[in-house]
């Protein structure tokens, strides 16, 4: 019996069809979506602090309604992975309280401080660029609720990126201190980007089986890659430049050629000693743990209105 | 759009679907925005100034909550609001900036805080910061979206054709902040005893600026016709808080009043002292790049 399940799982991942709450699935495939899927989550919901973090700020207003309108659409995000969870059986106060608590990760750019306006534009085109080369393909995943998600993701974070460059194409069009500040905000930038694909191939441990599951569907490097090619084009037209030497055409390959983040500080900044990890999980927590009295209000209430009700009735 | 080039669109022109793209005067498009005969145009301005201040600094004080609500669906709901009222001052300073000949960010991020003329509810810290909760935020909330959608319900008459678009257009909004703020008052008055407790402390720390909000100015003298009198506005806005208050099992605060200073307050630009510090926080990176284009 349990093998004719089992059989049939197989079958519907290779022929591309959709896994359902409903239909039976591996022990190994849930816990991995959930995984995966709750670090998304996380990553939108600390996603918001960098950013947030120049709303008050925003030099002009119409700047201000797009960075607002933005870091609103990343708590929406959250909402759809979170409920994507929860048709696999999680809760998301669970999974609030193993991000707060260090037990789940989160995308480790976001452990990067925002030091300048430029950053909100550069953070649109290179990390939602970079988010988007990963999740594309994630919208032909094997379990639909997070597939279905993602293809709402993919077309919000395609117009937060063209809203990124745009920022950025306006500001190289300013004064030099304006240009200055976007390129100064690419350097920053550029390396971490690049890490968000992860480890390279030959170090990277869920690969395989996810490739398998159809959760994943590119590796890292292939991403990575991509992520470059893309890349390059748009530096040029912006007028700016990667700062990395090693960074060229290759006419043999058909692709750029291009240097090696520094892993040492990606694992660094992944164990930790980023500049911004205990804040950003100090700021999540705090916001958490003071609004519990709010939620146990809303729940004591709707308590209370539905004992009124069936009193009356 | 395809999926397997995200970034095909980047580099293309074409601004149809972007949703802050092309600004707000589209939300207004096809509005007669003549001064009509007669208006004291100086007047005209101070007014659209004084309600578009409100609405932004309003919003600079909700759109402090983004990451930091209660739950995820309250960040959404308070950034949607601040985004409405945002809106709404982007509007309004652009109607000023006519007769002034500025244009909304200079009068955003130029003015001196003499200069502003909202109301001290507007600026006051209600929270996340150390001035309230989220029970005091929504308590200004209820106070504020219940007072601008009855000013706003009879700025439809005004006189102004921009006046009135814009009070047609925020007619919906403010229904949606008064009953966002009315359903978590009620949430929160019948809740726990923490919750009750909370949201009568909020409700306590913005009720000596309440008055302020019906105190007839100079330039609603003046502008009888295109203005509304916010006097006139009381026994209506009073109604309202009573039956939300009643339906949340809270009392009323007793009618203290916030005193003036050498008889002025907010409408005569005189604010509290929070007031310079958020200026100086939403103001600094405009005026620390002058000749910069964002």
């Amino acid at each position: 019996m349990a093998d004719d399940l089992e059989l049939r799982f197989e079958r519907t991942v290779q022929a591309e069809s959709r896994i359902e709450p409903r239909d039976w699935m591996p022990d190994g495939y849930r816990k991995t979506l959930i995984r995966q899927i709750a670090q998304h989550a996380h990553s939108e919901i600390i996603g918001m602090q960098p950013e947030g973090n120049w709303i008050s700020r925003a030099p002009s207003l119409r700047r201000k309604a797009i960075l607002l309108a933005k870091v609103q659409d990343e708590a929406g995000h959250g909402l759809y992975l979170y409920s994507a969870t929860e048709t696999l059986g999680a809760d998301r106060e669970d999974l609030t309280t193993k991000l707060i608590e260090g037990r789940q990760k989160y995308s480790s750019i976001f452990n990067y401080p925002t030091l300048t306006f430029a950053d909100v534009g550069v953070i649109g085109w290179l990390v939602d660029g970079a988010a988007i080369c990963n999740q594309v393909p994630l919208c032909r995943t094997s379990y639909g609720p997070y597939a279905r998600a993602m293809i709402r993701i993919c077309k919000e974070e395609s117009f937060h990126q063209r809203q990124g460059y745009e920022l950025l194409m306006t500001m190289m069009r300013g004064t030099q201190q304006q240009k200055d500040m976007v390129q100064d905000s690419v350097n920053r930038w550029w390396w971490p980007a690049l890490m968000m694909f992860g480890p390279p191939d030959a170090e990277s441990t869920n690969t395989e089986q996810s490739m398998a599951w159809r959760i994943k569907r590119d590796t890292n490097d292939e991403l990575r890659q991509k992520f470059v090619n893309m890349s390059v084009p748009q530096a040029e037209a912006l007028g700016v430049t990667f700062p990395d030497p090693e960074l060229k055409w290759n006419e043999e390959r058909g692709q750029y050629d291009f240097g090696s983040p520094d892993w040492d500080e990606f694992w660094q900044v992944v164990k930790g000693g980023g500049v911004c990890n205990e804040q950003r999980i100090a700021h999540r927590r705090k916001a958490h743990e003071d609004g519990a009295w709010v939620r146990e209000a809303a729940a004591a209430h709707a308590a209370k209105h539905d004992a009124r009700k069936e009193g009356a009735a | 759009m395809s999926f397997d080039n995200a970034y095909e669109s980047l580099l293309g022109g074409e601004d149809a679907h972007w949703a802050f793209g092309t600004g707000f005067s589209e939300a207004l498009s096809g509005v007669n925005r003549e001064f009509p005969a007669g208006v004291d145009r100086d007047a005209l301005a101070a007014y659209c100034l004084m309600l578009g201040d409100d609405a932004l600094i309003c919003s600079q004080r909700l759109a402090e909550w983004c990451s930091r609500a209660p739950e995820l669906e309250e960040d959404i709901a308070l950034a949607n609001i601040a985004l409405d009222l945002l809106g709404q001052a982007r509007m309004l300073l652009t109607r000023a900036g006519e007769v002034l000949g500025k244009d909304e960010d200079e009068l955003a991020y130029l003015r001196d805080e003499r200069e502003f003329r909202n109301v001290h509810l507007a600026e006051i810290d209600c929270g996340p910061g150390p001035g309230g909760d989220f029970a005091t935020t929504i308590a200004r909330l209820l106070v504020f979206s219940s007072w601008r959608l009855a000013l706003f319900s009879r700025l439809r008459g005004s006189a102004d054709p921009v006046l009135k678009a814009i009070a047609e257009k925020g007619l919906k909004e403010l229904a949606y902040h008064r009953d966002h703020a009315a359903q978590w008052t009620v949430r929160l008055g019948d809740g726990t005893d923490e919750s009750h407790r909370r949201m009568q402390a909020g409700l306590d720390r913005v009720w000596p600026f309440v008055d302020e909000l019906f105190a007839t100015h100079s330039v609603d003298t003046v502008l009888a016709g295109v203005a509304v009198d916010p006097a006139s506005l009381r026994s209506e806005v009073d109604g309202v808080l009573e039956a939300v208050l009643d339906a949340a099992g809270l009392t009323r605060p007793a009618d203290t009043k916030a005193a003036r200073v050498a008889g002025m307050a907010g409408r005569d630009g005189v604010h509290t002292e929070a007031m310079g510090y958020l200026l100086a926080e939403m103001q600094h990176l405009h005026r620390s790049l002058p000749g910069a284009v964002w």
